[in-house]
């Protein structure tokens, strides 16, 4: 299995794991010190459950309602099917207004369109201007994680790329050092640039706002300096008043990260004086994704990332382990929904432990999805042929006292009797680091026969 | 077209209609705004300074600004070293060390404050400015979030936004870094 | 009334002190129980790993063997939650239906049935709580950290019953051990490592016995104590209860 092997070869590194898992742990600490200070936290997370509720059920009204505002704002809107279509409206807005050099805050829909290569191939620059984002882009990878996209890197590598691609000093390793460097080195880019490109983090219909969120101020300085902004944003980013603001901005950096609130919380409702303001709004999976009532609750996400921080798996494999663009928890239901060969091993890259749910401010049941994806890509034919095998057996033997009897007893007296080598060979997935358990002289329902008189079989 | 064909998916696909819920304010009584404020502004990592006549705006300014040369103020009756009228591009203003900008009020459950276009003169002054200050009056102080959003109207604003701390990031091993692209600094001052 | 004793099939097979120890338990609190000999497993290591189809015919036996009872008690928050939780899928008959509702893990039935506020246990050691996933979160057994609101613990409770005993705070109260069923087996180095994790919390601070609700959880951690020798037991919770100087 892709995850598995991806983590293993993560967990080989095992300090670096830890400092990993840490880092990640602090963060969820941070999330609970920050929950735990608002009394109303449970009824906050029920009612953004609810107003996300309310909005899945009434979308296409609310993009319209949206939709009108926005273009009485003097918004363009634009909507895409998929990504490539997403990615040609985005170009031609470039190609129209002769852009050349494009700066870009934070995007989790643009990463899934996979923007940045396609702006590139017609010659077009475009820097990530989140200082995460940035340092991956200058590495050449795609993130780790949604709010932290740089999470798995330490400060030696950082100023190791800085060095590299900006000229800092080298052996440079103060994160205020490199920040500096970074600040210096985006100046330039923001006021080099033609156009800016941001994500959306709640969209308002009653009032065509678009709500961008960010720590390092890097949407606004895009957006304010550069005559065209162009807002990306998947369809469920929908919310539909004003007022709904309120529960959203209170749960949203709290769960990320802990802060009662991120530094820059912009609405942006018509553009600059002597600029434009272009909306695409993106389906690419989505409005099919709304048909399963199993998994559609997945679409009520704000992008956290607080099921990531809390995943004792996700913070022991790192986010590329998972081989899609959002990884852990909420990553491993939405996948399934896009390609469900592709990502068949996402949802057993759990253990189902339910952390991820309960930390979840719009309460998606996310562990819950992760056991009905495991169902549908069993039922799809996606496990592998000796593992449904095993399985069907299991179950025709369990469904029986008297095979279970049997093959219980066979097990054990197998575990009892095979030389070490045979049970703790390279094949023995439990045994490579784990004893397996010590065979008891006699199971619970023999010593009950014996000592109890009961054999009723 | 894409946007019907979408629409058209929506409609097939969508759950049967769900009320949206009441939303309270959860507001409390007998809050210190003033105290929460003020503490929330310092854990976002800004500065706190009370307005008095004995301290006004000036005397501040020169007494925690005594080197800065290039201040925008669009505070009425305070000009700034800077003619902001005369600005014609955003980027006209990369020069500027210091903005003094009037926010419209602040919530004392994040020490944000509100700022709306109007009140900046140029949407990007509070952003690119190298320190920023911001004025507000203590009458103008609300509790929480949803308090804020009812005193705000989106509707045929241009732009808006909520400002709290001076720009951070800790994208670099979690550590947390004060003045990454936006302000290095934030200071409110209240009278 | 009417008891049932529903030993999963771990349990049975490896760990009977856990099942001869809930047993006695109970019947020490003066219960009646049976112990019916046609139970097998509630097809939750099915299911979990996709093939809850196949389970169906185990949910269905299960529901047979179970019928005829007041309460079905097991030493398992994770069955138990299965139980509950999971049996949507079969034909919901009014059978189906009160054994949903009636299969409790332990720590529920002495807590919300019996009411039992002592119990005449001793056990003088310092002893770590491993709180398993689907008790704590599943059957909502106590409050996970993520939740706000009032703090409790159903097994705290019930290990503050017993004399002597120790119970040490951990740095990570209730992090998932990496069980997990299949995934033990399919993530196996992930598991590992989350167990080894959990392992070290322990013996940070000084715990001699670790305990919990649930022994696939236990089981999992006892592999990496012995292959790694480390001066830790592990003991399901019913045992500790049971316990007597």
């Amino acid at each position: 299995m892709n995850h598995a092997k991806k983590a293993a070869s993560f967990i080989a590194n095992e300090a670096r794991t830890d400092w990993h898992d840490q880092a990640l742990w602090f963060v969820r600490e941070k999330r609970d010190r920050a929950a735990h200070a608002i009394p109303e936290w449970e009824a906050l997370r029920e009612l953004a459950s609810q107003i996300k509720a309310h909005t899945l059920s009434n979308l296409d009204i609310y993009l319209e309602q949206f939709e009108k505002q926005a273009l009485k704002n003097g918004a363009h809107v634009h909507w895409a099917i998929d990504a490539e279509e997403h990615n040609h409206i985005v170009h031609r807005i470039l190609q129209k207004h002769q852009v050349r050099h494009v700066v870009k805050s934070k995007s989790m829909l643009t990463e899934e369109c996979h923007l940045n290569p396609f702006l590139e191939q017609q010659g077009i620059e475009v820097i990530d201007t989140d200082l995460g984002e940035r340092i991956i882009q200058l590495r050449e990878e795609p993130p780790s994680h949604i709010v932290l996209p740089a999470i798995h890197l330490k400060k030696e590598d950082v100023g190791a790329l800085f060095h590299e691609k900006l000229n800092s000093e080298k052996g440079a390793t103060d994160p205020k050092y490199l920040t500096e460097a970074a600040r210096q080195h985006l100046r330039s880019k923001f006021l080099n640039a033609q156009a800016a490109i941001t994500g959306v983090n709640f969209a308002v219909a009653e009032t065509g706002s678009l709500v961008v969120c960010t720590n390092e101020g890097n949407a606004d300085m895009g957006v304010h300096l550069a005559p065209v902004q162009i807002h990306c944003m998947g369809l469920e980013k929908i919310i539909p008043r004003q007022a709904d603001l309120g529960v959203f901005t209170r749960l949203l950096a709290r769960s990320a990260t802990g802060q009662p609130i991120t530094v820059y919380t912009s609405h942006h409702q018509q553009a600059k004086v002597g600029g434009e303001m272009y909306i695409v709004i993106v389906d690419n999976g989505r409005s099919e994704h709304l048909g399963r009532a199993d998994f559609r609750n997945a679409l009520k996400c704000i992008r956290c990332g607080a099921c990531m921080n809390t995943c004792p798996v996700y913070r022991r494999s790192g986010g590329h382990s998972y081989g899609s663009t959002i990884p852990g928890p909420i990553g491993s239901i939405l996948a399934p929904g896009l390609d469900l060969e592709q990502n068949s091993d996402l949802p057993f890259a759990s253990t189902l432990c339910g952390s991820c749910s309960d930390v979840c401010p719009v309460k998606i049941d996310i562990h819950e999805q992760l056991y009905r994806w495991r169902q549908v890509i069993a039922q799809e034919g996606h496990l592998t042929r000796v593992k449904k095998w095993s399985m069907a057996t299991a179950g025709k033997v369990l469904a029986s006292p008297g095979p279970y009897d049997f093959t219980g007893k066979m097990a054990r007296t197998a575990l009892n009797l095979l030389p070490r080598f045979a049970l703790y060979n390279g094949l023995n997935e439990w045994g490579k680091e784990r004893e397996l358990p010590q065979v008891p002289k006699e199971r619970f329902r023999e010593w009950y026969k014996r000592v109890r008189g009961v054999g009723n079989e | 077209m894409s946007r019907d064909k979408i629409l058209t998916a929506i409609r097939k696909n969508k759950p049967e209609a769900q009320a949206p819920p009441e939303l309270p304010d959860f507001r409390r009584a007998d809050v210190d705004l003033e105290k929460i404020f003020r503490e929330m502004v310092v854990a976002m990592g800004g500065k706190f300074l009370q307005l008095t006549e004995k301290q006004p705006i000036e005397t501040l300014i020169a007494e925690h600004f005594p080197n800065e040369i290039n201040i925008a103020s669009a505070m009425p009756g305070l000009p700034g070293s800077i003619n902001l009228t005369k600005i014609r591009y955003p980027a006209q203003l990369e020069g500027v060390g210091l903005a003094i900008l009037p926010a419209q009020f602040g919530v004392a459950e994040n020490g944000a404050v509100w700022l709306t276009e109007t009140d900046c003169g140029h949407r990007a002054l509070p952003f690119i400015a190298q320190h920023l200050v911001v004025v507000l009056k203590k009458e103008n102080l609300v509790q929480n979030m949803h308090e804020a959003y009812q005193r705000i109207r989106l509707d045929g604003m241009g732009f808006g936004a909520f400002i709290a701390g001076p720009s951070k990031t800790a994208d670099i091993e979690q550590s947390l870094v004060i003045g990454a692209q936006g302000a290095r600094s934030l200071t409110v001052m209240l009278y | 009334m009417k008891i049932a004793l529903f030993i999963p099939c771990y349990v049975d097979q490896f760990y009977p002190q856990t099942g001869i120890a809930t047993l006695e338990l109970l019947e020490k609190l003066g219960c009646r129980v049976e112990y019916p000999m046609a139970q097998t497993c509630c097809g939750q290591p099915l299911a979990n790993a996709g093939c809850e189809e196949d389970a169906l015919p185990v949910y269905q036996h299960f529901t047979e063997v179970f019928g005829g009872y007041d309460y079905i008690v097991a030493p398992s928050g994770s069955c138990t939650y299965h139980v509950r939780h999971h049996y949507g899928v079969i034909e919901q008959t009014e059978t189906v239906r009160r054994i949903r509702e009636r299969t409790l893990d332990l720590t529920e039935f002495l807590l919300d049935v019996l009411k039992i506020n002592q119990l005449g246990a001793s056990f003088p050691h310092r002893v770590g709580l491993h709180q398993g996933c689907h008790g704590l979160r599943g059957l909502r057994l106590g409050k996970g950290s993520e939740r706000t609101g009032e703090d409790f613990s159903k097994i705290k409770t019930l290990l503050q019953m017993v004399e002597g005993l120790e119970l040490m705070d951990l740095d990570r109260p209730d992090e998932c051990c990496g069980f997990g069923g299949t995934f033990a087996i399919n993530e196996a180095a992930v598991s590992v490592k989350m167990g080894k994790d959990r392992i070290s919390d322990h013996l940070r601070h000084s715990v001699e016995v670790v305990t919990g609700g649930d022994m696939s959880c236990l089981m999992h951690l006892e592999g990496i104590i012995r292959r790694q020798g480390h001066p830790l037991k592990v003991m399901h919770l019913a045992e500790i209860l049971n316990s007597t100087l």
